[in-house]
C-alpha cells in the first residue's frame, strides 16, 4: 500500500476490536450512552436541533426501544456537523459526537436512499487522492515554491527534524489555505524552528472520515499515514488542522501513535516571548475570534489563540455573543463542508452565515480563525450576506505573519 | 437474469497527461488509471437491474494498473463475480480491446449466453463509442448505444430501452435479448460503497484471473498509433477593454470584419 496502484489497504495489522452498535455495551463509553436521562439538553444546544427529525435525545430513546432503523433511512443526521455542542453540555457526560453519532451515521451511509453527490465525491476523493477536493496528490506541496522561506520536504531531505508540520488538505490546496501555509512557514522560520513537511506523501488525516460516516476510509488513511510517519524521525507533530489534531490525539493511538502532537496556535503560544520581540508592526485591527469546535469545545484550547492575538500590536480583541464553549460551528464539521448544496436545497440556513452575523454585530474589522475550513466558509458567508466590505477573515497565523513583516 | 459488465481502466486526468519519449504513448511515470466513468454507469445500471429482476452481475476487465481496486469495489457494490483477463497487451486500442474481450467472453466458461452485456457508451480514450458496437458485431448480437434507461420483460425475452439523441430527443426501442447496450447514464447516480465494505470484499472475495485467449492472425495489430502530441496553442484569446459602450463597439467591429453580422 501507499503506492499509486493500491489505495485501499488490507495487509496492515488488524485493528483492535472496534465499537459497533451491536457491541456498544462492552465499552465503558458505550455503556454511558444508556445512562441518558432524556433531558433534551443535547437537542437544545444543537445548532440544527430544531430542524432534526431525530435529535440526539430521540436517537437514544429509539436505541433503547430497538427502533433505530427509522433513523438509518432518514436524512436527519446529515444535519449533524459534529460540533461537540451536545457532548459538551450533556449532564451525563455522554460523548454523543465522538461515540454514538458516528456509529449511527455509518448506518445512515449504508441505508440512505440517495447520498448527497458532493459528500460522495469528497469521500471518494479522499480515498483516491488523499484530499477531499480531488486535487492531484503530486501537487500537494506545490505551494512550497511560493513560501518565501525554505520549507524542507522529508522525502527529498530525510534528516531528522524537530517538528514535523502536518499541513493538511485545505492548507495545502485551497488558495486561501495556502496563505495560511505560507504564513505558518514564515513564522516557523522566523522563530528558528527546525521543521519539515511530508510534502506529496501526506494524505488527509481522516478525522472527518470517521465523523462523516466513513470508518473504512478513516482506517485506510490512518494506516497509510502511520506507515509514512514511521519512515522519518522527528520529535513532535504540529498540525494546521484541528480535525487532524483530533484524529491524532484520540484515534491514532489505537494503532500505536505516540508522537507529541500540537495544533499550530498552542505551539506558537509557547514562543510568545520570542514572538513579541518580532511582532513589530501595528495592525490597528479590531478582531473577533471564532473558537473552532475541535480546538475549543473538544480540546479546551480557548486561551492560546487569544493570547497570540493579544500579542499583536494594535489588535483590540472583542468577543462574539457565543464564544468558547458556546461557540457556533462554522458548519463544516462532520461532512458539512460538503453538504452546502444539500442544506441549500432543504432551505436550511448555513451555520457559517449565522456565525458571521454574530461577528458583524461585534463591530470588528477582522474575523480571526484557526481552522482551515473556516476561512473559505466565512468569506463565502460574508459575500452571501453582502458584508464582504465590512469585515475580512484571517487565520491567526496570517495576522501574526502580517505583524512581523515591517 | 444474467448480466455482464465490461469495465475498462482509462487515464485519470486529475494528473496532467504527458506524451512519452517515443512520441506515441502516454508517459506512464505519473499516469494513474481509473475506471471509465460511463463503465461505472453501466455497472450501476446492471446492479439496479439485478435488484429489480434478480440475477447475477459479472464484471469483466482487461488487466491494467489499479484494476483490482475497481473490481473489488464492484464486488462490494453487489457484483457477483469479477474476471480479470491477464497477459494481453496493456496498450490495446478500442478495436483490438473489443476483439480480445469478445474472444474472452466466448471462451471463458459460464459467461455466455448472457441476457445483457453492458458497457459505457464512450470512454475518454474512445470518444467514438465503438466498444459496444464492435462487441455486438463479433458476438452477432443486437446493440444500442447512448442508453439511459433499461427495463426487461424476461418472459418475452425483450428489453425496452431509452436512447438519447442530440437536441434532447429520446427514442424508446425494444431490443431482443441477448443484447449489447452502451450505457450513457444509469437511472441513479453510481452508488457509494463504504470503504469498509471494499476492504471486506478484498478479504472474502476473489478476482478470477484468466489468461488472454490467443488471437488468430495478429488480430491485435488492427490499429497503430503513429504519433501522439499535445494540442498546439496557436492563438490566444483577445481581451476587450473599456467601458461597456466601447466594448460593444469593438465587438460589433470584430463581428462585422469577420462577416458574422
Amino acid at each position: 500500500m501507499g503506492t499509486a496502484s493500491h489505495n485501499i489497504a488490507t495487509q496492515s495489522k488488524t485493528l483492535p476490536c472496534e465499537m459497533t452498535l451491536e457491541n456498544l455495551t462492552e465499552f465503558p463509553e458505550g455503556r454511558r450512552v444508556l445512562t441518558c436521562i432524556q433531558c433534551g439538553t443535547c437537542a437544545g444546544t444543537c445548532p440544527y436541533g430544531e430542524l432534526m427529525q431525530y435529535p440526539p435525545r430521540r436517537i437514544i430513546g429509539m436505541l433503547r426501544a430497538g427502533e433505530l432503523e427509522k433513523v438509518f433511512t432518514s436524512d436527519s443526521l446529515l444535519e449533524c456537523v459534529a460540533c461537540y455542542a451536545c457532548t459538551a453540555k450533556c449532564p451525563r457526560g455522554i460523548d454523543l459526537t465522538g461515540v454514538l453519532l458516528p456509529l449511527i451515521k455509518e448506518q445512515v451511509l449504508l441505508h440512505l436512499p440517495v447520498m448527497p453527490a458532493e459528500l460522495q465525491k469528497a469521500l471518494e476523493n479522499k480515498l483516491r487522492y488523499g484530499n477531499p477536493m480531488g486535487e492531484s496528490p503530486r501537487k500537494r506541496a506545490a505551494w512550497v515554491k511560493t513560501a518565501g522561506v525554505p520549507v524542507r520536504i522529508l522525502s527529498e531531505d530525510p534528516r531528522p527534524a524537530e517538528v514535523l508540520w502536518y499541513v493538511e488538505c485545505y492548507t495545502s490546496y485551497h488558495p486561501r489555505g495556502q496563505d495560511n501555509a505560507r504564513a505558518t512557514a514564515r513564522l516557523l522560520h522566523a522563530l528558528g524552528i527546525d521543521f519539515a513537511i511530508l510534502g506529496n506523501e501526506e494524505k488527509c488525516a481522516g478525522e472527518c472520515g470517521r465523523l462523516s460516516w466513513e470508518r473504512g476510509l478513516y482506517n485506510t488513511l490512518m494506516e497509510y499515514n502511520m506507515l509514512v510517519f514511521a519512515k522519518y524521525q522527528f520529535k513532535m507533530i504540529v498540525t494546521s488542522c484541528p480535525h487532524a489534531y483530533d484524529a491524532f490525539r484520540y484515534r491514532y493511538p489505537i494503532v500505536g501513535f505516540n508522537y507529541r502532537i500540537s495544533p499550530v496556535p498552542p505551539f506558537f503560544a509557547q514562543y510568545l516571548p520570542q514572538l513579541k520581540s518580532i511582532l513589530k508592526r501595528n495592525l490597528n485591527y479590531t478582531v473577533t475570534y471564532h473558537d473552532s469546535c475541535c480546538l475549543g469545545r473538544h480540546n479546551n484550547l480557548y486561551e492560546e489563540p487569544r493570547a497570540l492575538l493579544r500579542a499583536i500590536p494594535g489588535v483590540k480583541l472583542v468577543e462574539m455573543v457565543h464564544n468558547r464553549v458556546n461557540t457556533i460551528c462554522c458548519g463544516g464539521g462532520g461532512g458539512g463542508m460538503w453538504l452546502d448544496t444539500y442544506y441549500k436545497t432543504k432551505g436550511i440556513e448555513r451555520l457559517s452565515e449565522r456565525r458571521v452575523k454574530e461577528a458583524i454585530a461585534t463591530g470588528a474589522d477582522v474575523l480571526a480563525v484557526a481552522c482551515p475550513y473556516e476561512v473559505s466558509r466565512f468569506e463565502d458567508a460574508l459575500k452571501v450576506l453582502g458584508h464582504e466590505k465590512k469585515m475580512i477573515v484571517r487565520d491567526i497565523t496570517e495576522l501574526l505573519a502580517e505583524a512581523i513583516e515591517v | 437474469m444474467k448480466i455482464i459488465v465490461l469495465l475498462k481502466m482509462v487515464p485519470d486526468v486529475v494528473e496532467e497527461l504527458e506524451v512519452a519519449a517515443d512520441g506515441k504513448t502516454l508517459d506512464s511515470e505519473f499516469l494513474r488509471l481509473i475506471a471509465n466513468e460511463l463503465d461505472a454507469q453501466a455497472l450501476e445500471e446492471a446492479l439496479l437491474l439485478k435488484e429489480k429482476y434478480t440475477g447475477t452481475v459479472t464484471v469483466v476487465s482487461l488487466d491494467a494498473p489499479e484494476v483490482d481496486d475497481a473490481l473489488f469495489t464492484a464486488l462490494a457494490k453487489g457484483a457477483d463475480r469479477a474476471i480479470k483477463i491477464t497477459g494481453g497487451d496493456g496498450a490495446l486500442g478500442t478495436r483490438a480491446g473489443a476483439y480480445l474481450l469478445a474472444q474472452a467472453l466466448s471462451t471463458i466458461q459460464g459467461l455466455l449466453p448472457a441476457d445483457l452485456i453492458l458497457t459505457g457508451a464512450q470512454a475518454i480514450d474512445d470518444l467514438d463509442g465503438l466498444t459496444a458496437p464492435l462487441i455486438s458485431h463479433l458476438l452477432r448480437l443486437p446493440q444500442l448505444g447512448i442508453v439511459t434507461k433499461v427495463s426487461v420483460d424476461t418472459a418475452a425475452g425483450v428489453a425496452t430501452v431509452l436512447r438519447e439523441f442530440p437536441g434532447g430527443v429520446r427514442g424508446e426501442y425494444e431490443i431482443k435479448l441477448p443484447a449489447v447496450l452502451g450505457i450513457q447514464a444509469a437511472e441513479k447516480p453510481p452508488r457509494y460503497v463504504p470503504v469498509a465494505k471494499v476492504r471486506a470484499a478484498m478479504k472474502s472475495q476473489v478476482i478470477h484471473s484468466v489468461p488472454a485467449p490467443m488471437m488468430a492472425d495478429g488480430g491485435v495489430a488492427l490499429l497503430q498509433v503513429a504519433a501522439m502530441a499535445k494540442p498546439e496553442v496557436t492563438e490566444h484569446a483577445q481581451m476587450l477593454r473599456g467601458s461597456p459602450e466601447e466594448i460593444a463597439d469593438q465587438l460589433c467591429e470584430i463581428l462585422a470584419a469577420r462577416g458574422l453580422v
